[in-house]
């Protein structure tokens, strides 16, 4: 199984720890703190603890030693709490920081219409959607939007962190430019279609800090569990006196807070947000970026995923298989023709149609410099070479193109090309094969067979979807014989042949009547409509500005298996929240057998039975279960950043697994924690 | 324990077992329409109502239905117990019910709970219990099992906006399962001793020559609903351990059957309703672990003896003829199923067989639980389960096809914190105010336990009491009221909430990726969370009452 | 919400017809008809007197009876209405104790009941069976165990002037259960055996 690896970052690097730990702190004021309301309960009750415990030093009582070391304690839930949550923000924060350099001090040069020739010079800033702007080489595109006019060469390393320059013209599905990347090459006009604060770059920014970051449903659904098991905790802590008073036992204020905040979700409570926003981060680096968190969520629950054949399943670069040749010319002569206009032609295409020239008729690279290269470009949509001074031209491209070289070729033949020619292009393009033409001097010699390859490892891929209970189904434009050929090799589940954009909208929404979350990925104009109506909609980033716009993600490398990436993440964030969720609760079975009996063991003695610990001292007990619930905040930092494990299996399996880490550590951990933890400060004397 | 305890404990839940899939299939025919063989019957009620039963109700409909129906049963029982002494069927004379007691009665009967903080003899006239007790008893469980089919219309639909009609579904239950089944099975009773009379007490002169004023009465027709719909309120004040109300071993075990009877069936009619038997089994299963384990703790606890009395089989507050087996059992059922009749007086139990009735109620009711109370009962539990489950596997949460969203657990977690709320809070206030403080009976930890009893049988709608509690006090009358009307309302409205927001979602189907909730694995952590929402809540409380009581006794300490 | 009253009214009333009066109604007159003897109470009645019921217990304090439970039923002070007096078996207020198994007043209570067992019985065997110390739960427990039965024969039968033997076979033909010979426990009904006993060797 091949999983795409994310450049590696180290989960904890020294600046940005420096920076989380300032952070915690000025994130204790009240107004950010309300946002979570487990920890704002936690800072409450400090405070409150706070108070008692002066007073009680003022009035010198004996207890007021251990007081502040719990009161300490208290506070330190809260500040580790912080820590997370700007340890994790920390991490999206350098990379915002880089961003945000390509947007600084931008200009436009604004015209009126795409022909105009008088630019005027305004900030970037000032753009408003519809606008008009002209970008020529050494620009930096000043915002969103779709070239209307030309065709460039863009640098979008700011971006993506691909340093090859990418192509964008204007109509086709590669017209969308994002703002803040460089133009390399022409000059092209863009329309902008986003308003200032509204570009994508603004919207990275806000989403690698977490600035922005809206809770999730599923985060506020699990946000109203951990408050409900906080009020129920309430309840058993604040009735509590009344109970113990009928065997006259009283219990200290700050013992009950000690109480009361170790019971209450603080783990997950103080960790749930750091979840979110790693989550997001780990995105960011396999080069993802989501619109929103609930989409990241939905990716965790993809029952279909539609796939486009062509750079999915298949190489986009397909193999030349076979060379046939118009009927008055020889197999050698086309495979010639095609061997030595590719001899420069670096795509995987090309060296395959040189090493199957080589393999069939063992041609050699010929020894003359006379030889020039014609690389392809976007305009003639052909490649080939120049021999002899010019005096000949060999060119191979799409039979359109050819077709429109050969006609405007000096020695092009009347009446177009040789009449075989179309019946070869077809019986290819019916194969499920793409005809790629070749023609010298103007005169069409034959087709060179390029054969969709299956990528290799791709069954594998779809295995692994398909263990993760995901449906594929290919999306292609043959028919269904070759459809249904590629689909078997390819191992995907279904799938629908000469679709259209209709044929795909309609079987995105037949899939959702049943009830199934559908994910798709697409780049053309064309893919909107699908991509909107998908559950998940994962938009590439070479496509159009619409299909961008569509989608609910965008895939900045532009590869679309990145599905099972995305599937994975969402289902760790997923897993972590209840993963930290089932070991919060587990634990408080241990705090109830080390707090409960310290506090009526005065009255009770028997109870010292449920002091199963064995644990030195009531103080000592408390402290300890105090201490720990606050330091397991820390201890879990990690596994919230970096998510809880996932391989793809069985529900039932992974439940199972999850429940005996998670479950069955949370009931023991804290038993043998706390249990160290109080031999510790019986050591040191605290209490 | 011995051999015959443990045989009678396998051969009631083997009884039960197979009940299960006949009572099961028959309801799912009554709420599916099927049934008609008493239409005339039902047409007419109908028209009488002006009500046209095809028109279903949105869920707020549907509890404005059940607030309704419980209001004007509320203010009819009360009227009739405040009125005894002019109405007929009174041999005995009895006098009108004080305000308190009438208030606290009728809420009592009206909520399925059946707390009695009087003697039914000495208190009620038989129209009383006919006309009142016997009527609520058939409609607070039918209104109970018509909010749990509600419930499973929930799952069952599609984006609709209806979960049914409640006063036809409070008909159907009445008319073709209590109805029926109530009128074989009180003929049965008879059969067995079960008086059914409308004369008044007999005076006998005993042998030795005393004078023994023997109280009668319409027992058998009451006796069978109060078992059948998880009633409890008993006829006379020694409730199901008097010899009239339950005079022999079958007439107990029919009454343990018939307590467990529809609670267990109606997991069988969910599973049929929506189309998987097998999951309504994985419920069973899960209530049928707690059932069968605490059956056994009660029965081992209770077998051990008192060791203050050099481990004396404990037979105090026990009748000889069930002994501790058929108690220790009887404890257990009563009491997790909300039901709350008792064949033993529990106040007596040794404290970890009494701990066994008190974490059953604690639980929530869930444990097979009351007549559609502990089907919806426990539905909350599964949705906490399957939230988090979800959340363990990596998908966002579902149950039955149906995604578990912020909605569903907001109202999820009102209906879980209602109960704590009402025992911990309401309990508390008790424990602070010399009126609450007065009616403790018992010294020491156990006093603490049966206010916690109390508080736990009221707020969980069972009834059942550490009757040493003297209940019969302004105070406790009105308090324990309010703990009825928090466990019976703030549990059913959000219930119906839920399943109206249930109704109205998209079902979404089965992939590889959904968690199977047929499975073992399902049943062990739906238990677990069960367990652990009920132990968080209430160890503290335990820990204060029955637990330190065991270790006193176990040391010799008595109080 | 009028619709709702009505619905909801006439429902009530319906079915406060049909099972309040009609039901119940319906029951006594089959149960009547069919089992008139336990749907009276199971009265039994000697010389066309009421003496009891087959199912309520009685108090018993004469060497020549077989003994009942402790009971704990209680009556009206006569002295003081809010007030109550122990008053054992009383059938029109049925109860049990209410005693936690930690009360020092049950404790105290066993060990009272003991020796004026004891006392009674002098010739019993050491240990006194459970059901003769603890009081029952509804006060009007007509059974006792077998052993609890066997541990009285002595002293019934020295007050009878018969034959210890004889008097066990007559305990032996009223031991009752278990049903099926496997659910329940083995009882003997002490109003039935102390008639039994009458019946056969009246006091003199």
């Amino acid at each position: 199984m091949s999983i795409h690896r994310p450049s590696s970052r180290s989960l904890l690097d020294g600046a940005i720890l420096a920076q989380a730990i300032g952070d915690a702190v000025r994130k204790l004021d009240p107004r950010f703190l309300v946002k979570n309301p487990i920890i704002f309960t936690t800072a409450l009750v400090a405070a409150l603890a706070t108070i008692l415990t002066v007073r009680a030093a003022g009035s010198g009582a004996a207890q007021a030693g251990i007081m502040a070391q719990i009161t300490a304690w208290l506070w330190f839930t809260v500040l580790f709490a912080n820590f997370a949550e700007a340890i994790a923000e920390g991490r999206g924060k350098a990379q915002a920081a880089s961003l945000r350099r390509s947007k600084a001090d931008a200009t436009a040069r604004r015209v009126t219409a795409t022909e105009a020739a008088d630019p005027v010079e305004v900030p970037a800033a000032t753009l408003r959607s519809g606008d008009l702007v002209l970008c020529e080489a050494g620009d930096t595109i000043p915002g969103d939007g779709d070239v209307v006019a030309g065709i460039a060469t863009v640098d979008e390393s700011a971006i993506t962190g691909e340093s090859a320059p990418v192509i964008r013209e204007s109509g086709g599905d590669r017209s969308a430019v994002t703002g803040g990347t460089r133009v390399v090459s022409d000059r092209i006009v863009v329309r902008i279609t986003a308003n200032p604060g509204e570009t994508f770059l603004d919207r990275m920014i806000a989403l690698v800090e977490g600035a922005k970051r809206q809770k999730t449903p599923n985060e506020i659904a699990l946000s109203i569990l951990l408050v409900g098991m906080t009020l129920i905790f309430l309840i058993v802590v604040a009735t509590l006196p009344a109970w113990a008073s009928w065997s006259g036992t009283r219990i200290p204020v700050v013992f009950l807070a000690a109480l009361f905040i170790t019971l209450i979700p603080t783990t997950i409570g103080g960790l749930l947000s750091a979840i979110g926003i790693a989550g997001m981060d780990r995105l960011v680096k396999f080069n993802v970026i989501a619109k929103s968190g609930r989409a990241v969520e939905a990716a965790g629950d993809i029952d279909v995923l539609l796939l486009d054949k062509t750079g999915t399943i298949t190489l986009g670069a397909r193999q030349a298989v076979a060379f046939l040749p118009v009927s008055d010319i020889g197999e050698r002569d086309l495979a010639e023709a095609a061997f030595l206009s590719s001899l420069a032609d670096e795509t995987p295409e090309g060296k395959s149609i040189v090493a199957l020239a080589r393999s069939r008729f063992r041609l050699t690279e010929p020894g003359s410099a006379n030889l020039h290269f014609v690389p392809f470009t976007a305009q003639t949509r052909m490649s080939g070479v120049d021999m002899e001074e010019g005096r000949h031209h060999i060119r191979k491209g799409a039979a359109d193109a050819i077709a429109a070289y050969a006609a405007a070729h000096p020695h092009a033949a009347p009446g177009g090309g040789p009449r075989d020619l179309i019946g070869l292009v077809e019986q290819v393009g019916k194969s499920g094969g793409t005809p790629l033409v070749v023609a010298r001097d103007g005169r069409p010699l034959g087709v060179i067979h390029l054969k969709d390859i299956v990528k290799p490892g791709i069954r594998e891929r779809f295995a692994t979807l398909r263990a993760m209970g995901i449906r594929t189904v290919m999306i292609t434009g043959d028919n269904p014989l070759t459809a249904a050929a590629i689909a078997a090799e390819a191992g995907v589940d279904d799938y629908l042949a000469e679709a259209t954009p209709e044929k795909k909208l309609e079987l995105i929404r037949e899939q959702q009547q049943g009830g199934r979350l559908v994910a798709m990925c697409g780049d053309g104009s064309n893919d909107a409509p699908a991509l909107a109506q998908a559950d998940v909609g994962v938009a590439m980033n070479t496509g159009t500005q619409a299909a961008r716009e569509a989608g609910n993600m965008v895939d900045l490398e532009s590869d679309p298996t990145k599905l099972i990436e995305i599937v994975m993440i969402g289902k760790q964030l997923l897993m972590s929240r209840g993963a930290l969720t089932t070991f919060s609760i587990a634990n408080d079975v241990a705090k109830y057998f080390a707090i409960i009996p310290s506090l009526f063991l005065a009255s009770y003695p028997e109870l010292q039975a449920l002091n199963l610990m064995h644990l030195a001292s009531p103080q000592s007990a408390i402290l300890s279960a105090i201490i720990f619930n606050a330091l397991i905040i820390v201890a879990l930092i990690p596994l919230a950043l970096k998510g809880v494990d996932y391989k793809p299996a069985p529900a039932q399996t992974l439940l199972k697994r999850n429940l005996l880490i998670y479950g069955l550590g949370g009931l023991v951990a804290p038993f043998i924690g706390i249990k160290l933890i109080d031999l510790g400060i019986t050591a040191l004397g605290l209490a | 324990m011995d051999a015959n305890g443990i045989l009678l404990i396998i051969l009631l839940f083997a009884v039960v077992l197979a009940l299960t899939p006949v009572l099961g299939g028959y309801m799912a025919r009554i709420y599916d329409g099927r049934a008609r063989w008493l239409a005339p019957v039902e047409q007419g009620i109908y028209r009488l109502c002006g009500l046209d039963p095809d028109c279903e109700q949105h869920w707020t409909g549907y509890a404005m239905a059940f607030l309704i129906v419980h209001l004007l049963g509320v203010l009819a029982l009360y009227g009739l117990m405040r009125l005894q002494a002019f109405l007929p069927f009174n041999p005995a004379a009895q006098t009108a019910v004080p305000p308190d007691l009438a208030f606290n009665t009728a809420i009592s009967f009206a909520t399925n709970t059946d707390w009695q903080n009087y003697g039914g003899e000495s208190t009620m006239g038989y129209l009383v219990q006919m006309a009142g007790f016997t009527v609520q008893n058939f409609l607070s469980a039918a209104a109970g099992i018509a909010v749990a089919v509600a419930l499973i219309r929930g799952f069952t639909r599609r984006s609709a906006r209806s979960v049914g009609n409640f006063y036809v579904d409070l008909t159907r239950t009445v008319l073709y399962l209590l109805l029926p089944v109530c009128l074989i099975g009180s003929l049965v009773l008879v059969w067995q001793g079960v008086p059914q009379t409308l004369q008044g007490s007999v005076s006998a002169t005993t042998l030795e020559g005393g004078r023994q004023i023997i109280a009668q009465g319409p027992v058998a027709s009451q006796m069978f609903i109060k078992h059948f719909g998880t009633n409890g309120g008993g006829f006379f004040n020694a409730n199901a351990a008097h010899p009239y109300e339950n005079p022999t071993v079958l007439v107990n075990f029919i009454y343990m059957a018939s307590i467990l009877a529809i609670g267990a069936g109606l997991t069988n009619t969910f599973g049929r309703m929506i189309g998987d038997q097998r999951q309504g089994w994985a419920l069973l299963a899960a209530m049928g672990v707690l059932l069968v384990a605490g059956a056994f703790a009660t029965y081992w606890a209770e077998a051990q003896g008192n060791p203050a009395l050099g481990f004396l089989t404990n037979m105090e507050g026990k009748e000889t003829r069930f002994g501790i087996a058929a108690s220790a059992l009887f404890a257990t059922v009563t009491t997790a199923t909300s039901c709350g009749a008792v064949n033993a007086m529990h106040d007596s139990l040794l404290p970890l067989a009494g701990m066994v009735p008190l974490v059953n109620m604690l639980l929530g009711e869930v444990v097979i639980g009351g007549v559609g109370s502990g089907l919806y009962g426990m539905m909350v539990f599964v949705l906490i389960t399957m939230f988090i489950a979800g959340l363990m596997v990596g998908r966002t949460p579902e149950y039955l096809g149906k995604k578990i969203e912020a909605r569903e657990i907001k109202l999820a977690v009102i209906a879980i914190l209602a109960t704590p709320l009402a025992v911990l809070g309401l309990g508390a206030l008790a424990m602070l105010t010399p009126a609450g403080l007065a009616g403790i009976a018992a010294p020491g930890p156990h006093g603490l336990s049966e206010v916690l009893y109390a508080f736990a049988s009221s707020a969980n709608n069972n009834g059942s009491a550490f009757a040493g509690l003297n209940g019969n006090t302004l105070f406790y009358n009105v308090i324990l009221a309010v703990a009825m009307l928090i466990g019976r309302f703030a549990v059913v409205i959000p219930v119906l909430a839920i399943a109206g927001a249930l109704a109205a979602k998209k079902t979404v189907p089965p992939s590889a990726g959904t968690f199977p909730t047929q499975s073992w694995l399902f049943v062990a952590l739906l238990v677990g969370i069960v367990l652990v929402v009920g132990g968080l809540t209430y160890f503290p409380v335990l820990a204060l009452g029955p637990v330190v009581e065991h270790l006193a006794l176990a040391s010799g300490t008595l109080f | 919400m009028v619709k709702h009253l009505r619905a909801a009214l006439v429902l009530l009333l319906a079915m406060t017809l049909l099972t309040g009066l009609i039901y119940p109604l319906a029951v006594t007159g089959l149960a009547q008809a069919l089992f008139p003897r336990q749907a009276n109470g199971s009265l039994i009645e000697r010389n066309g007197r009421v003496i009891g019921s087959e199912l309520i217990g009685q108090t018993f304090s004469h060497p020549g009876y077989f003994w009942s439970r402790p009971s704990a039923t209680t009556a009206p002070d006569p002295k003081d209405p809010a007030k109550t007096v122990a008053a054992p078996y009383n059938a029109a207020n049925s109860g049990g104790s209410n005693l936690a198994p930690s009360a020092k007043a049950l404790i105290d209570t066993v060990k009272q009941r003991e020796a004026a067992l004891r006392a009674a019985n002098p010739a019993a065997p050491a240990e006194v069976p459970a059901d003769l110390l603890l009081s029952s739960a509804s006060g009007l427990d007509p059974d006792i165990s077998p052993a609890a039965a066997e541990w009285q024969v002595a002293r019934v039968a020295a007050a009878r002037h018969m034959s210890p033997e004889a008097l066990r076979q007559l305990v032996a033909a009223h031991v009752k259960g278990p049903l099926l010979g496997m659910l329940g426990e083995r009882t003997v009904n002490v109003l039935d055996l102390n008639l039994a006993l009458d019946a056969r060797w009246p006091m003199r």
